[in-house]
């Protein structure tokens, strides 16, 4: 079946996403290489990593062809890791002030 | 997939009773995904695997919240004089280029492998592994800048917040072992390709796995990148 659909794609679909991917890594990088700061910095990072990482997962990875079922049985757990990033985010903030107000040099 | 010669025996048979049933339960052939066993056993690793680096990234995360010192300047730590020019970041900068070159290397073998073409899958997939060494060596290169000329270390480091060290020391590892585990599995697979093993067997099945498992390699250092150097 996979075999079917993997002499289905011309060479070209990824030589285009690999040229997308150069293209993204280039606008991060320029991100740091032209000092943007605050929200807009954070903002473009995500930006580009969030669409380099889709483009790998969909298509170098294959993922656009797979069934849903598989899809969902890879896609979906890691949103559980959004609970423990934001738990550990609000705990830092803690931790933070603690420390702030207990051990300021 | 071809039907196993248990699946037939199973179904013709009644369902045993007793821990024989819940071994046969647990352990008989009963298909989830409409993919070969070993793409789906690849993706299921791969899924812990982003468990464990998001783990890794979120202590980053919560170390570099809390601490009061100010953080080091990734920016300024891995920059580069190259022909007296002062320029931040570049090393990381060419080591994301290149990861990114031996993606798209993999993903063009992956395609030849379903064309049936030995030489060139082969062929491409040692370039692949040969990026991946490249990438390896340049890391090497950085962690001994770090840590004979910054006199950076897991405990503490001259530029500020001590936990730095120890979160880049253990990501980038982490991640570096995954690219020489990475170097060593697509050199394996390329050999047996150039041996002609898969044409004889009439499966170039492995040659996917050992790409998704590069590609994700390859993400892993799309969000460490993002994350560690870029923020």
């Amino acid at each position: 079946m996979s075999a079917k659909e993997g002499t289905q794609h011309p060479i070209s679909v990824y030589l285009w996403i690999w040229f997308l991917l150069f293209v993204l890594s280039t606008f991060s990088y320029m991100v740091d290489y032209l000092h943007v700061q605050g929200l807009l910095r954070w903002t473009l990072i995500i930006v580009f990593m969030l669409l380099k990482a889709g483009l790998i997962v969909a298509v170098f990875m294959h993922m656009k062809w797979e069934r849903l079922a598989l899809k969902l049985a890879i896609l979906v757990p890691p949103l559980c890791l959004l609970v423990l990033i934001g738990l550990m985010a609000i705990e830092g903030d803690y931790t933070f002030l603690t420390r702030s107000v207990a051990f300021t040099p | 997939m071809a039907v196993d010669s248990m699946t037939g025996s199973m179904e013709s048979a009644a369902l045993a009773d007793g821990m024989p049933g819940v071994v046969s339960d647990f352990a008989a052939d009963k298909q989830a995904f409409a993919v070969p066993w070993g793409k789906a056993m690849m993706w299921i690793f791969l899924l812990s695997d982003t468990f464990i680096f998001t783990c890794f990234l979120t202590s980053y995360m919560h170390v570099r919240i809390s601490t009061t010192v100010p953080w080091p300047n990734p920016s300024e730590v891995f920059a580069l004089e190259i022909g007296g020019a002062h320029i931040p970041l570049v090393l990381i900068a060419i080591m994301t280029f290149i990861l990114i070159s031996s993606s798209g290397t993999m993903a063009m073998a992956v395609n030849y492998g379903y064309r049936r073409n030995r030489g060139r899958t082969a062929a491409l997939m040692l370039i692949t592994a040969a990026f991946g060494t490249t990438f390896v060596g340049m890391q090497a290169f950085e962690w001994t800048k770090l840590i004979v000329e910054e006199g950076i270390r897991p405990w503490g480091n001259p530029l500020g917040a001590a936990q730095f060290g120890s979160a880049f020391f253990m990501i980038t590892g982490f991640h570096g072992l995954h690219v020489s585990a990475g170097v060593i599995y697509l050199t394996v697979v390329a050999l047996k390709v150039w041996r002609g093993d898969y044409e004889r067997a009439g499966n170039y099945e492995i040659v996917e796995i050992t790409g998704l498992y590069w590609h994700f390699v390859d993400l892993v250092w799309v969000f460490i990148f993002a994350f560690f150097y870029l923020w």
